[in-house]
């Protein structure tokens, strides 16, 4: 593991948001705002095929007759669509072979952010892609994984080099249509990962996105897609970060996953976009629509969350459970302190026979802020012997925030069973007095209780995660006692 | 060591301690003994520092410190250890975590250096062993699923790990069987040095038969009424403690 | 046809029953429901409250207000072995010589009497807890109601005997909207049991209470829902809790086509204990939605909540409850539970408990599940001897028994348990 225990009270003493520089290489944008016009700046910049384009157009107009979603019990100022840049790509734009011809200032930001690609290469055996602010900029270990016939690859050279995968799977599990968000990421998305397992693959490594929104008042649109064929296995991380600015920052992503007969794919992401200031000015929105489909028999899907970062997050990572005895997971933590206000949950469709998902979700609320778990399980008529089971805690650290629990239960099947726990309480004191007996501070006695509180999570990230999300948990929660 | 002088205490405006005096030396053992409701854990947990508690009037110096106006942490820190009579459970908290950032954290506070891990997990063996709980804590969250047993060892586990100067023990034999009570006690006399000192709290006389006190005091309605060689507590197991109110006037 | 017109058209029916003027805060609250009916429009499945129930199929038929010629009051509405204060209505209307007040000091009338009698308590508190602002079916209930059950409680006192309300629907194409208002001064006590009785005709019942609860108080209400197979029933109860008061409620429902139940309370006080249960046993296409809302306003409070269905047939049930927990009102223990048993493959069930809590010292707690009858639990009791059906009705029974233990008054409570026996074998056919 490459970090100690003592690395990170170190790098604790001087938290904060460790993210928040900027990194000043040239970059190519469009021009801000948005029209066809440049939706076709866009997609001809990427050379794209004609019937991408038709795609995004198509989306678009959607888009334009669609209205903001406003359910969720979140409470921001609407961003303004014709102020954001859709497109931002460092420059230079040629093709990257090896990590050497990488802009020194770009790999410069990579150290910042704690993921040197070298290290990561000899230390961990992840493989990795970075996209900074739209644009896939590195992936590594690609030929390792050409062997065995894996694809990983940014979006847009999936769309040159595998145009036919890519237009195959693209939007079969999240329409165009499928919401705001969704329909306006169709439209403007400008780059992501591409991930394919062929049949019978085992992933012998984790892949891995890092996501980076630099330039100020870009939107980051990126698209994930998944392919997991029939027997095979991934397990595939996302890590995401922005610099600190005064207006908020937009992020509209989408991911889809599909799973067939016998394939497994977990998917596990650290959200730790730039949160606001202790006054709730800036920080990034974070409206993403991540779902799965279990098409084959005998599939799982299995998402893992550690949410602290952005503003506003509005996220319901989920699983359409259509195939015969396939499987859902969903495991959450979300931590929410300061201004910040988080909607997030997930959506269980049982739609094949002997379907299962388990639900885990953590909520911690801190300073002035809203936390809400809100969670759609829906048995429908031909889900037989469906089963379910949720827990959702909340965990209120003061009194000036807010921590609530929406869950939806539908159940149309007579032979399923659901099942939902909830509660909710205060960090208990006679557990901080506890730690502070034995020689520690309220601080790190929070810290280590919450820690404690939301393990069962942590537990289902790989190790390096796991370490960073611990991490970015104490630092979230800094000053929120006392 | 330890100090108190005249101390009054109340929990949401209902006095308990009454002007309480005691004087403990290093490398003494003090039990203090009363009926319920005496004051003897809220002697504890004010000394520990515990928030519910007002501290109304007095004066506790330990090691010439002004104790209470210290933060709970800081006690610990200056050497101060309370066995908790209901120890506290900490959901997916390891023991192990536990225990190494309650000794970085006193180490820090005496501006030491961190516990080498190798150091710490020969310690922990060691310390093991003395309670009874060898390869039972590892895995395992604080005192979550223990036993009422298990969680009063881990509580003398704890104190060996961090070696305190004063270890104030509150009813850490209720609800022990026998075996459990030698084992609480043969650790506490095997931690006995002429450097430290124990408060060993406790409502029954057979603790002592144990742990051999140098005094024993009688609490009664937040005040101490006698004190007195170990024999007093036999007596009081004999008489219990009605005789001593009629006494009181006398001591007071 | 545009929404809008359906509704004026609806309300237009309502509007051949010009209801008698009232006085003062009464015309001003009247006045009030009937701005409210002009600007909001009847519910639909895109509003988050009525996510789940589906109303355009009332808006769509013709209901009027009608007498039934010759009253009558069958002997199968009464409670056996119960003394009560029995106030009856026939389609809205007092019956009052089928009604018997036995309490002798009870200060109990119609709401159209104390109306006319411009009563202290009626200008004070009707209207004064319902949301009949924003909520189309308070307002239309606060606009055409034409009389109910008015009951005051003094200082104190506390009357010998249960009030029991009997609602009755008979005829085609019915509708009436009671509206019933009850005040407890501080230290009193009352226990109120409200059945719903009717016939086979279509009809819409649009039922709002008010609960005026003081310090020290202690209330109970009970709704037995025994409405008519075509009976669409929409009733919002709405209580005001003061400090060290006390309330609980049961609903149980075993009729009616579509029900819609909004009980919303508002803890206004500390020290208060609330306790709201609920048992719904369906059948045909019947679909029941029931609605709590328990707002925390003030410390140190508990609530409890307990919900369980039992659906068969085609039938749909819908359990929304909302625990609110405002800002500052620590100490609140708040529990919410819905169970719910799944009887056939058409059968379907929409739970929805929610927690929205913004004070960090409390316990609350909600937990759902939906499932189906114990498989080995039912062989075990076949096995001795038991028929299926006897042996599905014993479990249904006790599945139900949790939600009904609350009834304090025991012939009532046996009452409820006699129906849920009777309705197993219903629903089981």
């Amino acid at each position: 593991m490459a970090y100690t225990e003592t690395e990170l009270a170190e790098e604790l003493e001087n938290s904060k948001y460790k993210y928040g520089f900027t990194s000043k290489f040239d970059t190519d944008r469009v021009e801000k705002g948005l029209n066809e016009d440049i939706i076709r700046q866009i997609s001809s910049k990427k050379n794209e095929p004609e019937w991408l384009l038709e795609f995004r157009l198509e989306a678009y107009r959607n888009w334009r007759k669609m209205k903001e979603p406003k359910w969720a019990h979140v409470k921001y100022e609407k961003p303004k669509f014709d102020e954001i840049t859709y497109f931002a790509a460092p420059q230079p734009k040629k093709k990257l072979d090896s990590l050497d011809e990488v802009d020194p200032e770009l790999k410069e930001m990579y150290d910042k952010l704690g993921i040197s690609i070298e290290e990561q290469k000899k230390l961990a055996g992840v493989a990795m892609d970075v996209v900074v602010d739209s644009v896939s900029v590195q992936t590594t270990f690609k030929d390792k994984l050409e062997e065995k016939g894996i694809i990983f690859c940014s979006f847009s050279e999936a769309v040159q080099n595998y145009p036919d995968l890519v237009k195959k799977y693209m939007g079969k599990v999240v329409p165009p249509n499928d919401n705001f968000y969704a329909a306006l990421n169709s439209a403007v998305f400008t780059d992501g990962s591409f991930c394919y397992i062929p049949k019978g693959v085992k992933c012998p490594m984790e892949l891995s996105t890092y996501f980076r929104i630099n330039e100020a008042g870009t939107g980051q649109f990126e698209r994930t897609l998944i392919v997991a064929e029939d027997n095979s296995y991934v397990s595939y991380l996302e890590g995401c970060t922005a610099p600190m600015r005064d207006e908020n920052q937009l992020h509209a992503a989408v991911v889809e996953i599909i799973a067939m007969d016998d394939a497994e794919v977990k998917y596990s992401t650290v959200q730790n976009w730039y949160p606001g200031d202790k006054d709730g000015k800036g920080g990034v929105y974070n409206f993403v629509t991540k779902r799965g489909l279990c098409d084959g028999r005998n599939s799982k899907i299995s998402w893992t969350q550690v949410e602290t970062g952005s503003a506003v997050t509005w996220k319901y990572p989920s699983c359409i459970l259509k195939g015969d005895n396939s499987e859902g997971e969903f495991y959450s933590v979300a931590v929410t302190n300061n201004y910040q206000n988080a909607d997030t949950g997930t959506k269980m469709i049982h739609l094949g026979k002997n379907t299962r998902s388990l639900i885990i979700s953590k909520g911690i609320s801190a300073g002035f802020s809203e936390n809400s778990y809100r969670g759609l399980v829906q048995i429908n008529k031909n889900a037989k012997n469906a089963r379910n089971f949720s827990q959702c805690d909340s965990l209120l650290i003061g009194d000036k925030c807010g921590a609530h629990t929406f869950p939806y239960i539908e159940t149309k099947n007579n032979s399923s069973k659901v099942e939902h726990e909830a509660t909710t309480s205060k960090i208990g004191e006679d557990q901080i007095f506890y730690c502070q007996q034995r020689g520690m501070d309220e601080e790190q006695a929070v810290s280590l209780i919450v820690n404690g509180y939301v393990k069962e999570v942590l537990n289902k990230l790989p190790m390096e995660f796991a370490v960073e999300a611990k991490k970015l948990l104490e630092i979230t929660l800094e000053g929120s006692v006392g | 060591m330890l100090s108190i002088k005249n101390l009054k205490a109340s929990i949401e405006d209902t006095e308990i301690l009454k002007g309480l005096d005691l004087e403990v030396k290093p490398g003494e053992i003090h039990a203090i003994m009363g009926p319920n409701g005496s004051g003897k854990s809220t002697l504890a947990s004010v000394l520990a520092g515990r928030e519910d508690y007002e501290v109304t009037e007095g004066d506790v110096k330990f090691n010439g410190k002004d104790l209470l106006d210290l933060e709970p942490n800081e006690r610990a820190g200056e050497g101060l250890f309370l066995a908790f009579q209901y120890p506290v459970e900490i959901p997916g908290v390891s023991n192990m975590n536990f225990l190494k950032q309650a000794i970085n954290s006193i180490r820090e506070y005496k501006g030491e250096d961190a516990i080498a891990a190798k150091e710490f997990l020969k310690k922990v063996k060691e310390k093991q062993d003395l309670v009874g709980l060898s390869g039972r804590l590892a895995n395992r969250s604080v005192n979550e699923g223990f036993s009422g047993g298990e969680k009063k060892r881990n509580e003398i586990f704890q104190m060996a790990m961090l070696d305190p100067k004063l270890a104030i023990l509150d009813e850490t034999d209720s609800g022990l069987d026998i075996d459990a009570l030698k084992t609480v006690a043969d650790g506490v006399n095997q931690l006995r040095r002429k450097d430290n000192a124990f408060i060993v709290i406790t409502h029954y006389q057979r603790l002592l038969d144990y742990i051999v006190p140098d005094v024993v005091h009688v609490l009664s309605e937040g005040k101490i009424v006698k004190s007195g060689p170990k024999e007093l507590a036999l007596e009081l197991e004999e008489k219990g403690y009605d005789w001593l109110k009629e006494d009181e006037g006398v001591n007071a | 046809m545009s929404t809008t017109s359906k509704k004026d058209k609806f309300i237009a029916n309502f509007m051949k029953n010009p209801v008698a003027d009232a006085i003062g805060q009464q015309q001003t609250v009247r006045e009030e429901a009937f701005q409210a009916l002009r600007e909001l429009e009847f519910p639909t499945l895109k509003d988050e409250a009525w996510k789940y129930t589906r109303v355009a199929g009332i808006l769509n038929k013709e209901f009027e207000v009608k007498e039934v010629e010759n009253p009558a009051l069958s002997e199968n509405y009464l409670i056996p072995d119960l003394k009560v204060n029995r106030l009856v209505f026939i389609n809205g209307k007092f019956q009052s010589e089928l009604s018997e007040i036995i309490d002798s000091d009870l200060d109990i009338k119609t709401t159209a009497q104390a109306r006319f009698e411009n009563h202290d308590a009626v200008g004070g508190y009707l209207g004064s807890l319902t949301n009949h602002k924003n909520e189309i079916f308070t307002a239309l209930n606060t606009a055409f109601n034409q009389t109910g059950a008015f009951v005051q409680i003094q200082k104190n006192k506390k009357p010998q005997f249960p009030v029991h309300i009997i609602d009755v629907t008979e005829g085609e194409g019915v509708t009436y909207q009671p509206r019933n208002l009850f005040v407890l001064e501080e230290g009193a006590e009352l226990d109120v049991i409200h059945t719903i009785e009717g016939d086979n005709g279509q009809s819409f019942t649009n039922l709002v209470n008010e609960f005026v609860i003081k310090e020290n108080a202690k209330a109970s209400y009970y709704q037995v829902q025994r409405n008519g197979e075509k009976n669409n029933h929409i009733q919002t109860t709405q209580v005001y809790q003061a400090q060290n008061s006390r309330f609980r409620t049961g609903t149980y429902t075993f009729g009616g086509k579509l029900i819609r139940n909004n009980v919303n309370i508002a803890v206004d006080g500390e020290n208060c204990e609330t306790i709201l249960n609920g048992a719904f046993l369906l059948n045909g296409k019947q679909h029941v939605d029931n609605h709590t809302f328990v707002d925390h306003l003030q410390p140190h409070c508990e609530s409890h909540e307990n919900y369980k269905g039992i659906i068969g047939g085609k039938a749909t049930g819908v359990f929304n409850g909302k625990v609110l927990v405002r800002p500052d009102s620590q100490k609140i223990n708040a529990f919410q539970s819905n169970q719910n048993i799944l009887l056939t493959e058409q059968a379907e069930i929409n739970s929805k408990p929610e927690l929205e809590i913004y004070a960090d010292d409390v316990k609350c707690s909600h937990g759902s599940t939906t499932g189906q009858m114990d498989e080995e639990a039912l062989f075990y009791l076949m096995s001795r001897g038991l028929t299926k059906a006897g042996a599905m009705g014993l479990m249904i029974q006790a599945f139900a028994a949790e939600s009904i233990e609350i009834v304090e008054i025991e012939p009532l409570k046996q009452w409820i348990e006699s129906l849920v026996e009777e309705r197993c074998k219903e629903i089981q056919d």
